[in-house]
């Protein structure tokens, strides 16, 4: 369903991504792995439509071009980025804010908008499922959370816009086991045979809970190496070394 | 849709400035330019008493030997003043009309397409309405049912005639006849505007309003209100303003003075949307007013809120003179500047009596090429023991040619007394809009939605009905501001 070919990134003279290929079947989750540097980010920003970046290249995705659309279209089409480190908005209530953004990416999709009940009533029953607590709704959006909060909250948000493409740029990155665990165990409930997954990480470790179905080592802006989650232990092991020149 | 919301839906309808148009009417003729001519002439269209004709001609006097300020950060072009109209009135209007159903009907229609019905069984429910046209006030609604309870709310003409004990008393009394250029041209030429005497230990039923409407070309408008609370009374007042586009600038110079006595306490909010001139900033309202409210008696409270989102330039001070002991004065303020549009706003917060105390909350939001100052005063007396001030002024820009200034005057004579000042400038961050952006919300909504943020300590401070609608209103404001 995910169609990236001879993805090129680069800012101002800097080449990031060289060529990326990559293809993403329905309900496949795949890993990205990488040392600092490789572009990991920079792909997540490329995917989601982040500007400042010169792009060439195609990304096919539901039939469309991503590189065509901005930043809200990819959104509203179903591409969904789970922040590494989510942005604080003060003054602007969890729930203000999550109802704004479900009810647009309804509105682009011809669906009815929700009010502040309905609203309520579905993103309650989302963090009971995802054993989120929903007090911090109630708080102005990230300010103050800590960094399990604030990756649980970016969780919540995937579990409510429901989108077909989920990118977790290091989501791992900072959170003790136990938010770990709720993290992963968001992913897993969100695991569909209609969603695919493209979870990028540093280390191994996030990929004990969420099992990829395939890793692929990313190494100056391409994929030097693809395997299954077994090739998560090697490089763990091994380091990146063997693909670094 | 409550009853508030549709006063103030006219602020709603897409974006650009939809109040911009103009009411063809036939209006009476007056002589141009500023002269003992032009006051004479004014206080006779008003059939006032004498004494109100020899306050005026005085002021006139005064302003003689008087200079235009220009202190001021945002600088204008010389304002001719005898080249302006200082009256302007439909004819229509000559003979009073006796009920609301009497008005012409072209500016019943101009009220209308505004969002507030006149007709009398068309009326809003909770909110009472002075319709201002010009130099004239059109109608008041609710005028008999707040008299059966005492309350009087009229036009200041009005009450020139008709309650002049109450007007000789506290007319100026605030803002003393010659205390600048700008209040006492006022003083001499003010047309008209609202008054509101509240008896004592009455709580005002309803939300009491007013709404400006500058029509005429080439003529400056020159409100004057005087709201008076009486001992251990309440209201709550709230003004709107909206002129049509035009290419050359008009002047909007008040005069509001609020008086507080013991226990008493005025809730002042605005909502003002004059027409800010176009994208390349031409036109626009001079919005240079004086709004100050006396707290005269003991455990008095004045609040204001305000919400400056139109005119050119915006250039006023709303204070608190904190005369009672124990007496509290609070100014919320949300200024919006975009494209051209240039604010030099703040507050007076003059510190009199014992354990008084003061809140400056302001947020001043500056985009595009446009400037915003925020000035203000904290000055604590001798004899003002135990007082408090807590100020916090923040700015938000948005974009990278427009300017924020803090411009805050801090003394206190009495050393049982606290102030405390905090400021913060910050900008929208592209992570910030790239967030909402991912969440599938366009530039427009991110930017609304982010300033929404930022301002909602002051819009919460609006009566309910009016803060959903004035909530939307920051988002127009700033529509094309980003990208």
């Amino acid at each position: 369903m995910i169609e990236i070919k001879n993805l090129k990134a680069s800012v101002g003279e800097k080449e990031i991504l060289k060529d990326l290929n990559l293809s993403i079947g329905k309900g496949e989750v795949h890993a990205i792995m990488g040392p600092n540097g490789s572009g990991k980010s920079t792909l997540s920003y490329a995917l989601s439509g982040k500007e400042g970046y010169h792009l060439a290249g195609e990304i096919r995705f539901n039939k469309k071009n991503l590189l065509e659309l901005n930043a809200e279209e990819r959104a509203q089409e179903g591409v969904f980025l789970a922040f590494q480190y989510p942005i604080e908005i003060p003054g602007v209530f969890t729930n203000n804010f999550l109802r704004t953004s479900l009810n647009s990416i309804r509105k682009a999709n011809g669906k009815k908008e929700l009010n502040a009940v309905e609203f309520l009533k579905i993103v309650k029953e989302k963090a009971n499922e995802l054993k989120i607590d929903s007090e911090m709704l109630a708080r102005p959006l990230n300010v103050g959370f800590s960094g399990g909060e604030k990756k649980r909250n970016e969780i919540l948000q995937m579990s409510l816009l429901e989108p077909s493409f989920v990118i977790m740029d290091e989501t791992d990155s900072g959170l003790d086991i136990d938010a770990l665990k709720i993290v992963s165990n968001g992913v897993n409930t969100l695991r569909s045979p209609e969603r695919s997954f493209l979870v990028i990480t540093h280390y191994q470790r996030l990929l004990n809970y969420i099992k990829p179905d395939f890793v692929h080592v990313l190494s100056d802006g391409k994929i030097v190496k693809t395997g299954d989650w077994k090739l998560a232990l090697e490089l763990e092991d091994e380091g990146y070394g063997k693909y670094v020149n | 849709m409550s009853n508030g919301q549709e006063f103030i839906k006219n602020y709603n309808h897409g974006s650009e400035y939809p109040q911009g148009f103009v009411t063809n009417i036939e209006t009476i003729e007056v002589p141009k330019g500023l002269s003992e001519e032009t006051v004479r002439f004014i206080s006779k269209q008003k059939d006032e008493p004498e004494w109100m004709l020899n306050w005026r001609l005085k002021a006139f006097q005064r302003l003689q030997s008087m200079q235009e300020p220009d202190w001021q950060k945002p600088k204008y072009p010389k304002i001719n003043y005898q080249d302006l109209y200082y009256y302007s009135a439909p004819k229509s209007l000559q003979n009073r009309p006796k009920s609301l159903d009497d008005i012409d009907p072209e500016i019943r229609k101009t009220y209308e397409k505004l969002g507030i019905p006149l007709l009398e069984q068309k009326k809003l429910a909770g909110i009472a309405v002075d319709a201002v046209f010009d130099s004239v006030s059109v109608a008041t609604t609710f005028k008999e049912k707040l008299n059966e309870i005492g309350v009087i709310f009229c036009s200041i003409s009005e009450a020139t005639r008709e309650h002049p004990e109450l007007v000789k008393k506290y007319l100026g009394s605030v803002i003393p006849m010659s205390d600048h250029f700008f209040a006492t041209l006022n003083s001499a030429v003010f047309t008209d505007g609202s008054f509101v005497y509240i008896p004592p230990g009455v709580r005002c039923p309803m939300e009491l309003s007013t709404y400006f409407r500058i029509n005429a070309s080439n003529t400056g408008q020159f409100e004057r209100t005087l709201i008076i609370a009486d001992k251990g009374s309440y209201v709550s007042y709230l003004e709107g303003c909206t002129a049509p586009m035009r290419d050359e600038n008009q002047l909007h110079a008040a005069n509001v003075e609020l008086v507080a006595l013991d226990d008493a306490e005025i809730k002042y909010s605005t909502v003002q949307n004059w027409y800010p001139g176009d994208k390349e900033g031409k036109g626009g309202i001079y919005n240079f007013v004086t709004k100050r409210g006396a707290c005269r008696g003991r455990n008095s409270k004045i609040s204001w809120t305000q919400v400056e989102t139109g005119s050119a330039i915006t250039w006023k001070y709303p204070s608190c003179i904190l005369q009672g002991d124990n007496s509290q004065g609070e100014f919320y303020s949300v200024a919006i500047t975009n494209n051209y549009q240039k604010a030099d706003t703040g507050t007076k917060m003059i510190h009199l009596g014992k354990n008084t105390k003061s809140k400056i909350i302001s947020k001043g939001i500056s985009a595009g090429h446009a400037d915003n100052t925020y000035r203000g005063m904290v000055s604590i007396h001798p004899k003002a023991t135990g007082s408090k001030n807590y100020t916090q002024c923040d700015s938000l820009l948005v974009g990278n040619k427009c300017g924020a200034h803090t411009v805050p005057y801090i003394e206190n004579k009495n050393s049982s007394s606290e102030i405390e000042h905090e400021a913060t400038t910050s900008k929208i961050s592209d992570d910030q809009l790239f967030y909402c952006r991912q969440r599938g919300l366009n530039q427009e909504e991110a930017v609304s939605l982010i300033v929404n943020g930022f301002c909602k300590e002051v819009l919460q401070q609006l009566p309910m009905e009016f803060a959903v609608e004035a909530q939307k209103l920051v988002g127009i404001s700033l529509e094309g501001s980003v990208g």
